[in-house]
C-alpha cells in the first residue's frame, strides 16, 4: 500500500517517524541516512537562529513587522529540501526556512522585511516567488505553473505554502478544484500551526482534519506530523514523486505549532495561555532530533555550540551587509511598475525628484 | 468629557449602539477573543457575548456575503476587514450584490451593512497594508463611503452609518487611530452622511481632503500663514455621495483649490472633484485646480514609504503655485 493509502485522511491517522522522545516508530525508518540527518538538523538550528535574529532587529527598530517561523522549522526544512532545481515555490510570509533551502540569500530575505523591494527579487535560476502576503491567494499560482509543466511536458513539481486560515478562503478552494480537475503537478503544503492570528484551527474549519479536504477535490492527502523532520521529508518525496509522473496533487497538513507572535505587532497573551505553549514545547521540531542524533553519537554540547557560533558570525555578517544597502532611489519605486514606464510615470517620477 | 482617540471612539460607538439596538452584530477576523489587530472591537465580546461578537473564518468574501445575508434577514451587520488590501476579494460581493440589492430587487430586498476598514499607509506596515480603495468605492453605485477624520467626527458618522438604509464603508484612517486625541462624548449623536465639515475657513484658497489627509492640509495651512495666504479646509468625510454644494461654495469664495489624497494620481477621488468644479464653479476659477496625490504605483514598502505619501512640503509647495498662477 501507497503512504496515502495507509494514511487516507479517513482513517484519521497522523503520519509520523520520530517520536517526540527521539525514538522511531516501530517498523518504520529515517528517509535518508544520518549525514543527512546530522545536515538537515544543521540547517534547522541555523533558520531557528536567523529567525530570532530577524525578531531582535524588529524590537531594535532595525526591520520591519516580521513573521517568526519558530516551530515550523521541520515543515520547512523537510519539505523544502525533498525539491530539486527546476521545481517552484509559492509561499506565504512565514517561509524563512522553505526560502533558504530552495537558495534565496538570507539576506534577501531580511532586505524585504526591512521595507526594501530588493527583497522580493530571487536570483536568477530559483524559482521562489515573493512572499504572498494576502492569504490563500498564492496556491492559484502554484497551480497554475504545475498545468502550463504539465502541457510543456516539462517533470517539475510546484509547492504552495500556506496556513491552515487560508483553507478557509474561496481561492484555496478554486486552486485545490483547478489542481483536481487539470491533475496538475502541485504539492499543496498546509502548515496547521493552530492558529490564524488569534482565532484556533478548531473555529478555523469544522473539518475534523485539514488532510481530509483533499477527498472532496479528487486528490490524495495526508496529516503529518509537521514537527517530524522524517515524516515531513517522506510524505513530501511520495507527493512530489507522485506529481512528477502525472499522477497529480496531494495535500499535505503538516501538524505543527507557532511559538511565536503572528508576527512582531501581535501579543498573544490576548487569545492564549502560556500553559499551552509549554505543552507544545516537548514535541518541538528540534529536540527529537536532536535526542536522536546524540543517542547516534553525532550531536553533542560542544558540536552544538560551535556551529551555533559559526552560524552567529555568518547571520551578523548577513545583517552588515543587509543593512549597508543604501535606500532604494526614487526611480525603483517607478521603474518596475510596467516593461516601460508610462508617460504618466515619468512626468509623476520628475515631480517627485523635484519635490524631495 | 472623555478625550478619546479614533479607536477608542469607534469603540465606544459601537459599545453604545450594540447596546441599544440588538440587531447589531460585529463579525470579522479576530475581533472578538483579540478585540481585533487594533483593538478597535476590544472587550466587545466579553460585553456582549460571541452570537453577536464573531470571529469568522479567515475569508473577506465570506465575511461580507454572509453579511449581507444578515441584514436581509434584518440583522444591522457590523463587518470588519483587517486591512484594506484584503477589501480586494470582497468587491465581487460588493459591486455585484451589495451595491445592487436593493435596485435589483426595486427596493423588495435591502441590505444596511458597515464594512469597517482600517485604510491608507504611514505606519511602516508590511506590503498590502497600506491601500487607499477610495476612489473604486466611489465608483460603485449603490453604496455609501464615509471617511473620518478624527476621533469625534469617527463616533457621530459611525452611528449615523449604522443607521443607513444603505450599505456603508467606512473607511478608517489607520495612520491618525491614535494620534489624535480629542473629546469624544458619550451618548448618542450622529454626524450626517452626505455632508463635509468646514474644517477652517479662509478666503485665498481651498484645500480638500479627508481622512488622515485633513492633519496634512492642517499643518499645511499652518504652515502657509507665514506666507500670509489664508487657507480654507474642507474635510469630505463621506466621499460618497460627495457634497458638491460644500466644495463649490468654498471655490466661488476663494476661486482656488488643492485637493489632497494619498491614493493614486489617476482617476483618483481629485479628477472627480476637479470635474465637478468645472462643470459648477468653472467661472469662479482664478486658477487650475491642483492634486497632490499618491503616484500610479503600488505603495513601496517602508524604506520608501516616505516617496510616496503626500506630505507637508508637497501641499505647501502646489497652494504656492496655485497662488502664485
Ligand atoms: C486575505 C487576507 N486577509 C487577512 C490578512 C491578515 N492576516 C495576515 S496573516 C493572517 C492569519 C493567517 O493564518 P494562517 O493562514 O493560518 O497562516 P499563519 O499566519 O498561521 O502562518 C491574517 C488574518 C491577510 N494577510 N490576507
Amino acid at each position: 500500500m501507497s503512504l496515502f493509502e495507509d494514511y487516507h485522511p479517513l482513517k484519521g491517522k497522523m503520519f509520523q517517524i520520530l517520536k517526540p522522545e527521539g525514538t522511531l516508530q516501530r517498523n518504520l525508518h529515517p528517509p535518508f541516512s544520518d549525514q543527512d540527518t546530522f545536515n538537515l538538523y544543521q540547517k534547522m538550528l541555523f533558520i531557528r537562529l536567523a529567525d530570532q535574529r530577524a525578531l531582535m532587529l524588529q524590537r531594535q527598530g532595525r526591520m520591519g513587522t516580521y513573521a517568526p517561523i519558530w516551530g515550523q522549522e521541520a515543515c520547512q526544512v523537510g519539505s523544502a529540501s525533498v525539491l530539486q532545481k527546476g521545481d517552484w515555490v509559492f509561499p506565504a510570509f512565514r517561509e524563512l526556512g522553505a526560502a533558504l533551502m530552495m537558495g534565496i540569500p538570507l539576506k534577501t530575505v531580511f532586505l524585504y522585511w526591512m521595507g526594501n523591494e530588493e527583497g522580493s527579487r530571487a536570483p536568477e535560476g530559483i524559482n521562489v516567488l515573493p512572499v504572498s502576503i494576502p492569504v490563500g491567494t498564492h496556491p492559484l499560482h502554484a497551480v497554475g505553473v504545475g498545468w502550463a509543466a504539465k502541457l510543456k511536458g516539462d517533470p517539475i513539481v510546484t509547492m504552495a505554502y500556506f496556513g491552515d486560515g487560508a483553507t478557509s478562503k474561496g481561492d484555496f478552494h478554486e486552486a485545490m478544484n483547478f489542481a483536481g480537475v487539470f491533475k496538475t503537478p502541485t504539492i499543496f503544503f498546509c502548515q496547521n500551526n493552530q492558529f490564524a492570528i488569534s482565532v484556533p484551527r478548531k473555529i478555523q474549519t469544522a473539518s475534523q482534519t485539514i488532510a481530509q479536504k483533499a477527498i472532496a477535490y479528487g486528490m490524495d492527502g495526508i496529516q503529518v506530523d509537521g514537527n517530524d523532520l522524517f515524516a515531513v521529508f517522506a510524505a513530501t518525496k511520495e507527493a512530489a514523486e507522485k506529481a512528477r509522473t502525472g499522477r497529480g496533487s496531494t495535500l499535505i497538513e503538516g501538524v505543527t505549532y507557532r511559538f511565536g507572535p503572528h508576527t512582531t505587532a501581535d501579543d498573544p497573551t490576548k487569545y492564549r495561555k502560556d500553559e499551552e505553549i509549554e505543552t507544545w514545547k516537548p514535541l518541538d521540531p528540534m529536540v527529537r532530533l536532536k535526542l536522536y542524533l546524540e543517542e547516534k553519537g553525532l550531536w553533542n554540547d560542544e558540536i552544538e555550540q560551535r556551529l551555533t557560533e559559526e552560524a552567529q558570525k555568518e547571520i551578523d555578517q548577513v545583517v552588515k551587509d543587509a543593512e549597508a544597502v543604501p535606500v532604494p532611489e526614487v526611480e525603483d519605486i517607478f521603474k518596475y511598475v510596467y516593461a516601460e514606464m508610462t508617460p504618466q510615470l515619468k512626468e509623476q517620477m520628475e515631480y517627485l525628484k523635484g519635490s524631495l | 468629557m472623555a478625550k478619546l482617540n479614533m479607536v477608542e471612539a469607534i469603540n465606544l460607538a459601537l459599545r453604545e449602539e450594540m447596546g441599544k439596538d440588538n440587531r447589531v452584530v460585529v463579525l470579522g477576523e479576530d475581533v472578538g477573543r483579540e478585540g481585533g489587530v487594533f483593538r478597535v472591537t476590544d472587550g466587545l465580546q466579553e460585553k456582549f457575548g460571541t452570537d453577536r461578537v464573531v470571529d469568522t473564518p479567515l475569508a473577506e468574501s465570506g465575511i461580507v456575503g454572509t453579511a449581507l445575508g444578515m441584514a436581509l434577514y434584518g440583522f444591522r451587520p457590523v463587518a470588519e476587514i483587517q486591512f484594506d488590501g484584503f477589501l480586494y476579494p470582497c468587491l465581487d460581493q460588493i459591486t455585484n450584490h451589495i451595491g445592487r440589492m436593493r435596485n435589483r430587487s426595486r427596493g423588495r430586498f435591502i441590505c444596511p451593512l458597515v464594512i469597517r476598514v482600517p485604510y491608507g499607509g504611514g505606519i511602516h506596515a508590511p506590503e498590502h497594508h497600506s491601500e487607499s480603495p477610495e476612489a473604486i468605492l466611489a465608483h460603485t453605485p449603490g453604496i455609501k463611503v464615509v471617511i473620518p477624520s478624527t476621533p469625534y467626527e469617527a463616533k457621530g458618522l459611525l452611528l449615523a452609518s449604522i443607521r443607513e438604509p444603505d450599505p456603508v464603508l467606512f473607511l478608517e484612517p489607520k495612520r491618525i487611530y491614535r494620534a489624535i486625541r480629542e473629546e469624544v462624548p458619550e451618548g448618542d449623536y450622529t454626524i450626517p452622511i452626505g455632508k463635509a465639515r468646514m474644517v477652517q475657513e479662509g478666503k485665498d484658497i481651498t484645500i480638500v481632503a479627508w481622512g488622515a489627509m485633513v492633519r496634512e492640509a492642517l499643518n499645511a495651512a499652518e504652515e502657509l500663514k507665514g506666507d500670509k495666504i489664508d487657507v480654507e479646509i474642507i474635510d469630505l468625510r463621506t466621499i460618497s455621495p460627495i457634497d458638491v454644494d460644500a466644495i463649490v461654495n468654498s471655490i466661488r469664495k476663494t476661486g482656488r483649490g488643492v485637493i489632497v489624497h494619498e491614493a493614486p494620481k489617476t482617476c483618483g477621488l481629485g479628477a472627480e472633484i476637479i470635474a465637478l468644479i468645472n462643470e459648477k464653479a468653472f467661472f469662479s476659477l482664478q486658477a487650475p485646480i491642483d492634486r497632490v496625490t499618491g503616484f500610479d504605483i503600488p505603495v513601496p514598502l517602508l524604506k520608501s514609504e516616505h516617496y510616496y505619501l503626500p506630505n507637508l512640503k508637497r501641499i505647501v509647495t502646489a497652494v504656492k503655485k496655485v497662488m502664485n498662477f
